[in-house]
Formats: C-alpha cells, sequence, structure tokens
C-alpha cells in the first residue's frame, strides 16, 4: 500500500528551535531515510522550497493569472513528503511515529493513502 | 586505485572473463552482458572499496551471477509468453521438490507479507526485480531493497534448505498458500494505476499453485486454493467493461466466463471436499463454484451459498465472512434480515469504517427500497475506498438512488 506522509511545518516553530535541535531533526530525517531504503518501503522524498516562493496560478476567462505567495492562508504549509510503500496503515503510522517532526509541537506529520499513480516511480 | 587505473585493468580482464565463460556457458550474447555488467559494477565499487585481491576472479564471480539471472528472466518470459501455461495441466518438472523447499524458504515467517510475495516471485517465479517492480507499481530501487533485506533476514534466521518438520510443516504450508493468494488478489484487482507493462500476476500465482499441487495433491486446502483462484480467474473478462469499469457478480455477462476454467476449478473444489479436513479456500472454491454454476444470476442457490459461509464463520470467524453472509442472508430471507446481521458488525474496529461494510449496507438499503439510506451510505463508501474503480462504481450506484 503506497502512502503519502506529508510534513506539515510551521515556520515561527522551526525557527524557535536550538541550533542543537534543529541539528537532531536534520540527522533524524537523515536516518528515517536511510531505515527506509533498507528496508525497501521508500519511493520517493521531497523536501520544498520556502511557500514565500510559491506560485499560485488562475486562469479565468482563458486568462492566466499568478499570485505570489502560498495558496493557502495559514501559519502551517507543506514543507516535504515521503511517498512510501508499505505493508499496512498500521504500519505506515508506525513510520510516521519515527519522523522526528512528530515529536515537536507545532509540526503536523500526515498519513494519506494513495488512490492513483502514474508516471515514472524512478526518482 | 585511480578510476582511469581501475579502467585500464578492466579493458584488460573483460576479454579474458568473458572467455571464460563462454567456454564455460556458450550463449556468447548472454555471457556478453553478464560480463559488461560486473564490469560496470566494478567501476563503481573499485575506485571505492579498492580492487578486490583476485580482480579477474571477482567479475568471473559476479559475471557468472549475472548470467544466471537472465537465464532465469528469459525463462519467466517465455514461460508467460505460453499464456496457456496458467490454464493447461502442468508438465512435471525435474527437480520440483526443490522448488517447494525454495517457497517454503521464501514464504519464511520471519518476513512480510510484502516481503514474502516479491522474493516467492523472484526465486520461485523466475520474475526480474524490475518486473516485480512494475507489477507493485514501485521503483527498482525499492523493491531491489525489499528482496535484498528479505534475503538477509533468511540467512539471519539461520534456515536451512529443507523442507520444515511436519508439526511447523502445515503452518508453513498455510503462509504459503497466503502468500500464493495475496499474489492472485494483487494481480486480480491491480488498484492502482496503469495496466500497461505490469506482467501477470494472477496466471504467475496460478502456476505456482499449480506447482504446489503437483507437490502435494492430497492436501485439501491447496487444491481448493487453486480451485478458487481458477474460478475467479473465469470471470475476469465479465468484471470490468471496456472502460475499466466494474461490473457486480450480479451484472456481469456470463456467457464471457471462461467455462474452461470453470469446469476445471468446479472439478477441483469437488475433489478438495471429498478430503477429510475442511478449509476456508475449500470453502470459498465452494461458494465460487455454485456462482460458476448459475446461468443466470436469478438461478443462484443462495441457500447453498449461505451453508458455505455459515460453515467457513464457524471454521475461520473473520467480519469479512459476516459480511459476505449478510448478503447471502439477503437473497434467501430477505434485505433486513442481511442488514440485520450487518448491525452485529458495527461494534467490530476491524470494520469501522470500512468500505465493503458501508457499500454492502447502501446494497441491501437500496434492495429494501430505503433510497435515501442507500444513497447515503453509497457516498460514505465512496468516500473510503482506496480504489478508483470502486470509487466509480459506488458514485454511479449513488447516482441511481439519488433521492
Amino acid at each position: 500500500m503506497k502512502f503519502l506522509i506529508g510534513l506539515h511545518i510551521n515556520p515561527t516553530v522551526l525557527d524557535a528551535l536550538t541550533d542543537a535541535e534543529k541539528t537532531a531533526l536534520g540527522a533524524g530525517h537523515g536516518a528515517f531515510i536511510e531505515a527506509l531504503k533498507e528496508s525497501g518501503e521508500l519511493i520517493l522524498t521531497q523536501a520544498l522550497a520556502d511557500p514565500s516562493q510559491a506560485a499560485v496560478v488562475s486562469v479565468r476567462n482563458g486568462q492566466p493569472a499568478v499570485t505570489d505567495g502560498p495558496f493557502l492562508e495559514s501559519k502551517e504549509y507543506l514543507g516535504g513528503f515521503y511517498l512510501i510503500d508499505c505493508e499496512s496503515k498500521e504500519r505506515a503510522i508506525e513510520l510516521a511515529a519515527q519522523i522526528p517532526d512528530a515529536a515537536i509541537e507545532g509540526l503536523g506529520v500526515e498519513v494519506r493513502q494513495v488512490m492513483f499513480s502514474d508516471g515514472t516511480l524512478e526518482a | 586505485m585511480t578510476t582511469a587505473a581501475v579502467e585500464d585493468l578492466l579493458r584488460e580482464l573483460t576479454p579474458q572473463v568473458l572467455g571464460g565463460l563462454v567456454r564455460r556457458h556458450g550463449q556468447f550474447e548472454g555471457c556478453e552482458d553478464a560480463v559488461q555488467e560486473a564490469a560496470a559494477a566494478a567501476a563503481v565499487q573499485w575506485p571505492a572499496d579498492g580492487v578486490p585481491d583476485s580482480p579477474r576472479g571477482w567479475l568471473m564471480t559476479v559475471a557468472s551471477r549475472r548470467l544466471i539471472d537472465q537465464i532465469r528472466s528469459d525463462h519467466a518470459r517465455r514461460e508467460r509468453e505460453l499464456a496457456i501455461a496458467a490454464e493447461a495441466p502442468p508438465e512435471e518438472a525435474p527437480g520440483a521438490d526443490d522448488t517447494l523447499v525454495l517457497l517454503f524458504l521464501c514464504c519464511h515467517p520471519t518476513l512480510t507479507a510484502a516481503s514474502q510475495t516479491a522474493l516467492t516471485l523472484r526465486a520461485v517465479g523466475g520474475l526480474t526485480t524490475a518486473e516485480i517492480a512494475r507489477a507493485f507499481l514501485v521503483p527498482e530501487a525499492t523493491m531491489a531493497a525489499r528482496i535484498s533485506r528479505a534475503k538477509q533476514r533468511i540467512k539471519a534466521a539461520g534456515s536451512t534448505f529443507s523442507l520444515p518438520a511436519d508439526a511447523e510443516r502445515e503452518e508453513r504450508l498455510q503462509v504459503v498458500l497466503h502468500v500464493l493468494y495475496l499474489i492472485f488478489n494483487e494481480g486480480y484487482t491491480a488498484s492502482s494505476g496503469r495496466e500497461l507493462d505490469r506482467p501477470d500476476l494472477a496466471r504467475e500465482a496460478i502456476r505456482l499453485a499449480r506447482m504446489v499441487r503437483a507437490q502435494l495433491p492430497e492436501d485439501g486446502e491447496v487444491t481448493g486454493l487453486l480451485a478458487l483462484m481458477l474460478l475467479t480467474h473465469a470471470r475476469r473478462e465479465a468484471r470490468t467493461t471496456r472502460s475499466g469499469d466494474l461490473v457486480p457478480l450480479d451484472e456481469q455477462d456470463r456467457t464471457r466466463w471462461d467455462r474452461a476454467l470453470i469446469a476445471e476449478g468446479t472439478e477441483l473444489a469437488k475433489a478438495s471436499l471429498a478430503g477429510p479436513a475442511l478449509g476456508p479456500y475449500q470453502l470459498q472454491a465452494a461458494i465460487a463454484a455454485t456462482h460458476a454454476d448459475a446461468t443466470t444470476a436469478g438461478e443462484t442457490d443462495w441457500p447453498q451459498v449461505h451453508a458455505a459461509y455459515l460453515i467457513l464463520e464457524r471454521i475461520a470467524p473473520n467480519p469479512m465472512v459476516t459480511l459476505n453472509r449478510a448478503v447471502a442472508l439477503a437473497e434467501t430471507e430477505g434485505p433486513r434480515a442481511g442488514l440485520a446481521l450487518l448491525a452485529t458488525l458495527d461494534g467490530d474496529e476491524r470494520m469501522a469504517g470500512h468500505h465493503r461494510l458501508l457499500s454492502v449496507r447502501a446494497h441491501l438499503l437500496e434492495k429494501a427500497g430505503d433510497t435515501a439510506g442507500a444513497y447515503e451510505h453509497y457516498r460514505r463508501a465512496a468516500r473510503s475506498t482506496a480504489s478508483l474503480a470502486e470509487q466509480r462504481y459506488l458514485e454511479s450506484r449513488a447516482s441511481r438512488v439519488r433521492p
């Protein structure tokens, strides 16, 4: 079963972390990625650039319009994701709990099952 | 050693290795490919890890392994081209005892089901890692890691290449059958994405089940599982429309069912029931045979289907079985009786919010004339499923009863 684990990030929360905590966060993701690769459960993981760099595109009457900044006006935004293939939803939740963000108040780790896939799976 | 020096060494060694390999195996083309791959691996590993003590021996070993992999994969391709292989009685393969041992090893209880299926397809089914990856819609690297981890686990468990002792054998056989069932289901339901280029896992599972049965012809559950697969596979053409929409059993064009598979499956199902013990696969095969026996949905012997589910519920209690029994009960005693049985599942947390419970309830509410309730439950079921085809089907049912 494929799941997307979305990492919802709050910049204020991240900024408030000490340097040591930031380092531990990075190392935690590194170790998590290695473990997922080794178990054969990782499909792909990506981190996204800052939401200030986002562009929201709409087309009205055939005319495209572009607005700078994120679509959602929220304190949290999608900072990255893990796309995994694992045994069950229970296992996906067990894996999500190993992501360091899950232990930090104000950061969101969300598990969503994949319903349709297409395109090359080679990252 | 620098990368350039390694490349020089490889240029010198590869023709020697290739010569040696062809002398031993023939098949120049295959050997050449294998040596190429071995050299490519060396070009990456040696500059980083150091040149092995005997570089020539290293290349020879690696290339021989690649060659064997390739022979296996060609064999698997040939097997699939002979698509009828799944339908025709199998040939007795020499040394088939070893294959059964291998199958038990691949279905080692320390492995997850995903690893068991992957390893079985590779080691017993002869599929390449790339083919298995395509079948499960994951990157090849993911599948390669999974297979490699599985092999390490088996090694760590200290397994020997022999059949488990009697007491353990029955338990392990259950795991083997479950793995074959999972492979079949993956091929049968093919829940997400494109179907293009995907190996036919349903056929592969049938081929493997035939192989196990050739080894254990007296085992009722082995025969039952093969019968269940054949009877389910027989409906394949009828269960989806050309555009991929699901067609429920009672609306299928039964003239499109494969009569040869039904005949074989029915005979096997009967044969399996003649034995001393009764297991879940035998009962499910018996139910599938009863459906196959009805020329139209209206002629289905529902009392017999219900009786089989009742026994199944007793020997292998499971909310899914109760769910299916509710469908049969609704046919024999009316939708309200089916709904009453469904109500007993409401407290079962394994079924909480499960789309099958919601869709069966919707179906029975529709039969009972409660269109508003049916509409609501079809909609909720559509939101709960992770299968696009099922979602489309449930949405279309919802539209039909929209108040």
